[in-house]
């Protein structure tokens, strides 16, 4: 099987749909000739014209608004934000009114339309190009949100975006984007939203966790493996909704459950995964739920100091199992 | 392609308006140092020893004929991040320059913090502003509505490239503005550039300026590589808030003489062309250097001069940067709230 890495597998995915469905277009800055700053959409102007690519103008809230738009009359947008950070002029469009637009119409109105964006740090993009967006919209019914960590649920997870018939805000972390290399099959499959991978099977403890941070989850489970701790790795792939059989079924399993991610601690997904385990897998539990998560700071930091402080690690995931192990 | 802008074809006739020789020699100075500044950042990133640049290249005539309209430390400033030679015209170093590109703790902007060319300064009035464009649109209209509450005679200047004109905090501060007559003047300066994209794609007017009409305020356009014709419109802007008459927007038409950043290769959007064109008419440091030449402020000894001086100073900040400290890990905690 042929191996692609994040990038590829994204702009694998748009061109099959583009191919699949006429009404599938392409919106955001920098995505036609330039074929966006990460190269997501390149080629794709040259094959499918500036009636599908379409360059728009410097303003996040319109191309989000301009998205609902086409969606509601009869397309299927996929619309590009630049960086995660600069969503947030688009907050009012996506909370509002994707969010809201079929639940305020009774059902009448569809928006089957996908917003992408690259999110996440370790690319010395300092405060505003690095931030983890996904807790905001996570919150938000009406939404769903998708954060793959893999170029093969990358691609079948933004085919099954475009095809839904609701609001995806489809994350990518940018990291990943050419540093995670993986097999992906020629063709047609999709994945389903909603549901979570089991990606490393384990019996002693389990890591809850999703994005990047499950490539550094898998590699300080490989660490404790020599050391001797069995460690079960779930990538939730959908933050909304939450996969919660699949949170249960691990906690169940293990008894131990470490909940990472790279977004800061307070009002983020782990809380609401601890949550679910609490409620419904209490006898089950050997320990209390952990999380481990970026520092509640504003953002990180440019210099690599303040970078490194501030991002998971394997050594950092490897060391938080470690003291749930002992406990 | 063309940036269809319109613009003079031959570079304009400077005239010497009343700048003397030592301050325009100065302003030339300014502009060299800041040339020179970012041609280092550049190798320096090459090298790999700083991550990021995002370059003042093209735009210099612009920035030091504004800055020379203003009063540092008086009136405020919200740049934006090709604003190199602002900064340095209104009195940031080449060192505090350097530190911001080597993210030192040292760093006045943000210590290390944010990314390269993200200038703050609370001496100079120089107003932090964030990556996510056009919000320091709305501060400036905020700061100036202070300044008159509170009867003092500052204004305030804000800088934004045209494609960032294309954002509601755009529209929705120069509204407020106007609404209130506000001492700001708010520049554009129109490169025809965003990253990739062409101006006839972000808007469907070819003046930025021409905007103006439609909130109620002045709108001018001038040549960037002409630095008394921006010292001039900026005089009168700046005039003009002042004496209480409200706000202006002013866009320079400069040259993106690099790409877009050090992430970016312009080449894969960007004819060469279009670039060999824009730069011969209207590359500021050399139309600037000719006028000084004319007008007889200029020679081939001073020119030597200035670029030795201006080298010293270049190498001085690069070594005073790169021996500098980084900021200590868990200084990633500090400051959130305020402390103490
Ligand atoms: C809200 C927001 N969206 C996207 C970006 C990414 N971005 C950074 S600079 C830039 C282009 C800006 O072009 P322009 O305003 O013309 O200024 P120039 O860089 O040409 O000086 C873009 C799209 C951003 N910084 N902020």
């Amino acid at each position: 099987m042929p191996q692609k890495n994040v990038v590829e597998a994204v702009r694998d995915a748009l061109l099959e749909e583009m191919e699949r469905d006429p009404t599938v277009i392409l919106m955001g800055e920098d995505v036609g000739e330039r074929g966006g700053v990460f190269r997501a959409t390149e080629g794709l102007l040259a094959k499918f014209g500036p009636e599908r690519v379409i360059d728009a103008p410097l303003a996040e809230s319109s191309i989000v608004g301009v998205a609902i738009g086409a969606a509601v009359n009869g397309f299927r947008p996929v619309a590009e934000i630049q960086f995660a950070d600069f969503i947030l002029p688009a907050v009012n469009q996506l909370i509002s009114e994707a969010a809201k637009l079929r639940y305020r119409s009774n059902g009448a109105f569809g928006r089957p339309l996908t917003v992408r964006t690259p999110y996440g740090g370790g690319v010395h993009g300092a405060l505003y190009h690095s931030q983890s967006i996904e807790a905001l919209f996570a919150h938000i019914p009406g939404l769903k949100v998708v954060a793959p960590s893999t170029p093969y649920d990358t691609k079948g997870l933004l085919k099954a975006a475009i095809r839904d018939p609701d609001p995806v805000l489809f994350l990518e972390h940018k990291r990943a984007y050419r540093l995670i290399r993986g097999e992906v099959p020629e063709g047609e499959y999709v994945l389903p939203i909603g549901k979570a991978e089991v990606k490393r099977q384990g019996t002693d403890l389990s890591l809850i966790t999703y994005g990047l941070t499950v490539h550094y989850g898998l590699q300080a489970a490989e660490e404790l493996a020599r050391e001797g701790v069995s460690v079960e790795v779930l990538d939730l792939r959908t933050l909304l909704p939450l996969d919660r059989e699949a949170v249960l079924a691990t906690a169940k399993k293990t008894g131990k459950v470490l909940i990472a991610h790279e977004d800061n601690l307070t009002g983020g997904l782990g809380g609401e995964v601890a949550a679910i385990i609490a409620q419904d897998a209490f006898e089950w539990l050997d320990a209390p739920v952990m999380r481990l998560a970026g520092p509640d700071v504003p953002a990180m930091g440019y210099a690599k100091t303040l970078e490194d402080a501030y991002m998971l690690s394997p050594e950092k995931i490897a060391a938080a199992l470690r003291k749930l192990a002992a406990y | 392609m063309s940036t269809q802008r319109q613009r003079r074809a031959e570079a304009p006739e400077l005239k010497p308006g009343q700048l003397s020789k030592p301050e325009l020699l100065q302003m030339y100075r300014t502009m060299l140092l800041a040339r020179r500044l970012d041609e280092r950042m550049w190798l320096l990133n090459r090298q790999g020893k700083i991550a990021f640049v995002i370059s003042c290249q093209g735009h210099e005539g612009a920035q030091v004929g504004i800055a020379k309209a203003l009063r540092p430390g008086v009136d405020w400033v919200l740049p934006y991040y090709r604003d190199l030679a602002l900064v340095l015209a209104l009195g940031m170093t080449a060192r505090e320059a350097m530190l911001g590109a080597f993210a030192r703790a040292e760093d006045p902007s943000s210590g290390g913090r944010q990314m390269p060319s993200h200038y703050g300064s609370p001496r100079l009035r120089i107003v932090s502003g964030s990556s996510p464009v056009a919000t320091q649109i709305p501060h400036a209209v905020g700061v100036a509505l202070a300044s008159k509450l509170r009867r003092e005679d500052a204004v305030a200047v804000t800088c934004l490239g045209e494609g960032s004109t294309s954002q509601g905090d755009f529209h929705e501060g120069l509204n407020f503005a106007a609404v209130h007559s506000l001492p700001v003047v708010f520049v554009c300066e129109n490169n025809g550039w965003a990253i990739s994209t062409p101006l006839r794609e972000e808007m469907a007017v070819k003046r930025v300026s021409k905007r103006a009409r439609a909130y109620g305020m002045p709108g001018e356009t001038v040549d960037g590589s002409d630095l008394l014709g921006v010292y001039e419109a900026m005089q009168r802007a700046v005039a003009r808030a002042r004496q209480g008459e409200g706000p202006t927007l002013l866009e320079v038409l400069t040259v993106r003489l690099t790409s877009h950043s050090s992430d970016d290769n312009q080449f894969t959007y960007r004819p060469k062309k279009e670039l060999a064109t824009e730069t011969r008419h209207h590359e500021p440091l050399a139309a600037c250097g000719r006028y000084l030449r004319q007008a007889g402020i200029l020679d081939d000894a001073k020119a030597q001069e200035l670029e030795a001086a201006v080298a010293a100073e270049v190498d001085d900040a690069t070594d005073y940067a790169e021996r500098a400290a980084p900021p200590a890990p868990e200084t990633l905690l500090e400051r959130v709230y305020a402390e103490g």
